[in-house]
């Protein structure tokens, strides 16, 4: 089933989502990688290769990421490395390296605290620094606009975005690493809030928290003695869209149809989809460009609309899928992170069981 | 397995201030030459890796997001890398591993700084004013660094001297100093005792960029491929007690692992040439003897006695180093590039002749980053 250089998941961590964590973010880390090391029966001299994926701008320091080492552990001095990406980017990195053939084992870690951040202040500096930074332009109204665009294409209904909040929520509600969750939630009463971003409520917005998340992964030979139910990782691929809202169909995700297609991720059942939803109404537009019909159960876990620990979140979807996986829950499944405003940039990572 | 990677195309604006092009314009520019060099446009590419120093610099959030249409990339994946000063040498490593794995035939690969842009100087204390600075870092311990070598203060202004006379030589470089002499060096201001004013790196913008391929591509481009035989990285925290500054553990076991790839036994003799990270003079004799190429306390000898000059046995620097342009950013990817430059035989009146190997550095945070790699004119290289 799987070769020698297939490259596995072999222990998965997150810190629960928390709404504000009064300790620092190596703290966090650290947390993320005793739990990792102590899963699999390593020692910090085992792993062969470290990477993190964290944001300066959230801590509002630069160089914050280099604090974190002190929560990784850098003594004797490690091979490591850093993406200014959530941590399913670092994945993607570490997935590579692994395939060069000569180490076996690699820590991968996203984290952030949001807590000290108004994200919808900071964010705006996302955009280019001439044009679209200056006008204020923050995710969550770009995310209204695509909302409306949307509505306005007949492509869905605020009906459609509450019954994505809606069933996200009653999953969050027995996810223990959830911030919200209502078991009780239901489209019908979610259409009585009042608007948050229009077309959005406040339930369509991913509440912004703090929190760590951390996979180890090895090749071949190694995850299976490591691992009794590695859960192999069949393919890594992202594409980015135009920074310019102008130059995109907001109303469509061509950069996840496009990752999709070169992952094949609808060429064999997909049982469980973990999708990087920070807004109701990107989980229809991301069904659609993934193909994804009934059979396959998303957001599980309920998503990021049940807490959002930004920069370890997309690499949360892939622990959430990955979990299943190895609980023998699922055999087969896709974790999707985002990146920028309206899901500008998309990661898909196709898992697969030893079946 | 891994499979070879070679730099194809290389590419640098000039790296003066540049107030007339956007960020877009910017890294535009370095792409496009690097495209350009290696006979190749945005087709070609399959994926686009960037780098730079922290985004508070220019003050833009995860930038390969407005600049991925710049950079070509829309449909494509782009990832960013950011590890601190190392982070230009952290990011060609990166790339290469793109092409390395086999999943991707040819990468982009660009870094930048628009120091005009924003306040370095602020950002590197932290993101607090009034702070001290990169030189206010590593003054202490250049200081310690001549006490225990006993190396006489003539050393630093000797290496400030020799690397903006090199930089004479490339059109690229910020600093271009006619007149520069030791007398100018040791009577410039002092900032952070021992390093006066001309001892610093500048202030400077610019973007680098190179093309990596396969080897079953290498061919469609014009100029000789430099290889890519060995890239390494090593990292340790940033303070604790017993912590060597002045010749980091990490820096050594980068330098160890890069060699023992490659198969380097006798660094001095085998590699020909080095482009070292060095934005504050002492930094040359502090990396040669960091790095195993000088042993401990003989550094500063090799600079004394011209060694590193570019007719010495052992250039450094030839292209001016970071001492004469400073893109934060994108100054660890000037090093591996100018080495690539170096083996390719396309440095222009910084050549050194019959460069065959050579060497890119970078370091970054507290001295505790490195990023190190190996380019060879020979995918399989005598080392002799």
């Amino acid at each position: 089933m799987s070769g020698s250089d297939d490259i596995a998941i072999i222990g998965m961590a997150q810190t629960p989502a928390y709404e504000r964590y009064d300790n620092t973010e190596p703290t966090l880390l650290m947390t993320v990688v005793n739990q990792l090391l102590e899963g699999a029966g390593l020692d910090r001299s085992d792993v062969d290769f470290t990477i993190a994926g964290s944001c300066d701008y959230l801590s509002g320091m630069p160089f914050a990421f280099v604090a974190n080492v002190d929560g990784v552990g850098a003594w004797p001095p490690v091979y490591e490395s850093h993406v200014e990406m959530d941590g399913a980017w670092a994945l993607f990195e570490a997935w590579l390296r692994l395939q060069l053939g000569d180490i076996d084992i690699a820590l991968v870690l996203g984290s952030g605290k949001s807590s000290p951040t108004d994200a919808r202040q900071v964010f705006p500096l996302q955009g280019d620094p001439y044009v679209t930074a200056p006008l204020g332009f923050d995710p969550v109204s770009y995310a209204g606009i695509q909302a409306r665009a949307l509505v306005e294409a007949g492509l869905a209904t605020e009906t459609d975005f509450a019954d994505v909040a809606a069933r996200s929520l009653v999953a969050g509600a027995t996810n223990p690493n959830a911030t919200r969750g209502d078991a009780g939630a239901t489209a019908s009463t979610l259409l009585g809030e009042p608007y948050f971003c229009s077309p959005l409520r406040r339930h369509d917005v991913s509440p912004k928290v703090d929190g760590a998340a951390g996979v180890l992964i090895a090749r071949g030979d190694r995850a299976r003695q490591l691992c009794d139910r590695p859960v192999w990782i069949r393919g890594i691929d992202h594409r980015i869209e135009s920074h310019h809202p102008g130059l995109r169909d907001l109303t469509d995700s061509p950069s996840t149809r496009l990752a999709a297609e070169r992952l094949a991720v609808t060429g064999a059942p997909v049982t469980v989809a973990e999708l990087h939803v920070t807004h109701s109404h990107e989980e229809i537009i991301l069904r659609r460009a993934l193909g994804l019909d009934d059979a396959t159960t998303v957001n599980p876990s309920g998503g990021p609309l049940c807490g959002d620990p930004v920069m370890s979140t997309g690499l949360v979807r892939i622990i959430e899928v990955a979990r299943r996986i190895a609980d023998g829950t699922a055999d087969r499944g896709v974790g999707h992170a985002s990146s920028g405003a309206a899901l500008q940039q998309n990661l898909l990572c196709l898992l697969e069981g030893d079946g | 397995m891994a499979r070879p990677c070679a730099v194809v195309g290389i590419g640098q604006t000039d790296y003066k201030r540049r107030l007339e092009v956007s960020l877009d314009g910017l890294v535009r520019i370095a792409a496009l030459d690097a495209l350009d060099d290696a006979n190749l446009t945005f087709a070609d590419i399959d994926a686009v890796v960037i780098g730079k120093a922290p985004d508070a610099l220019e003050g833009v959030i995860m930038p390969e997001l407005s600049l991925c249409d710049a950079l070509g990339a829309v449909g494509k994946p782009i990832h960013r890398v950011h590890t601190a000063g190392s982070v230009g040498a952290s990011t060609a490593i990166s790339a290469a591993v793109l092409v390395e794995s086999g999943r991707y035939d040819t990468v982009l690969t660009v870094t930048y700084e628009k120091q005009s842009e924003g306040n370095a100087t602020w950002a590197l204390s932290g993101g607090k004013s009034g702070g001290q600075g990169a030189g206010g870092t590593f003054a202490p311990w250049i200081r310690e660094y001549i006490r225990r070598s006993q190396a006489p203060e003539h050393i630093g202004w000797t290496v400030a001297v020799k690397d903006r006379q090199n930089a004479l030589r490339n059109p690229h470089a910020h600093l271009h100093i006619e007149d520069i002499s030791i007398e100018k060096v040791r009577e410039s201001p002092m900032l952070w005792d021992p390093l006066h004013f001309l001892e610093s790196c500048p202030s400077s913008d610019g973007a680098a960029a190179m093309v990596l391929t396969s080897r079953d591509l290498v061919d469609r481009s014009p100029h000789p491929p430099a290889w890519v035989l060995g890239h390494a990285k090593r990292t340790e925290f940033s303070s604790f007690p017993g912590r060597d500054t002045v010749r980091p553990q990490a820096g050594v076991e980068c330098a160890e692992a890069l060699y023992r790839k490659v198969g380097i036994t006798d660094p001095r003799r085998q590699i020909d040439c080095a482009e070292l990270y060095v934005p504050f003079s002492w930094y040359e004799p502090m990396w040669l003897e960091g790095h195993l190429i000088a042993d401990v306390g003989d550094g500063w000898k090799m600079t004394d006695e011209g060694a590193t000059a570019l007719d010495g046995d052992f250039p450094v620097n030839c292209s001016g180093g970071v001492l004469s342009s400073n893109p934060i950013g994108a100054s660890g990817m000037i090093r591996c590039l100018e080495a690539a430059n170096q083996v390719r035989g396309t440095a222009g009146d910084y050549q050194v002749e019959g460069a065959r190997l050579a060497l890119g550095h970078a370091y970054g945070g507290a001295a505790q980053y490195f990023a190190m790699w190996i380019v060879s004119a020979d995918l399989e290289p005598e080392l002799g």
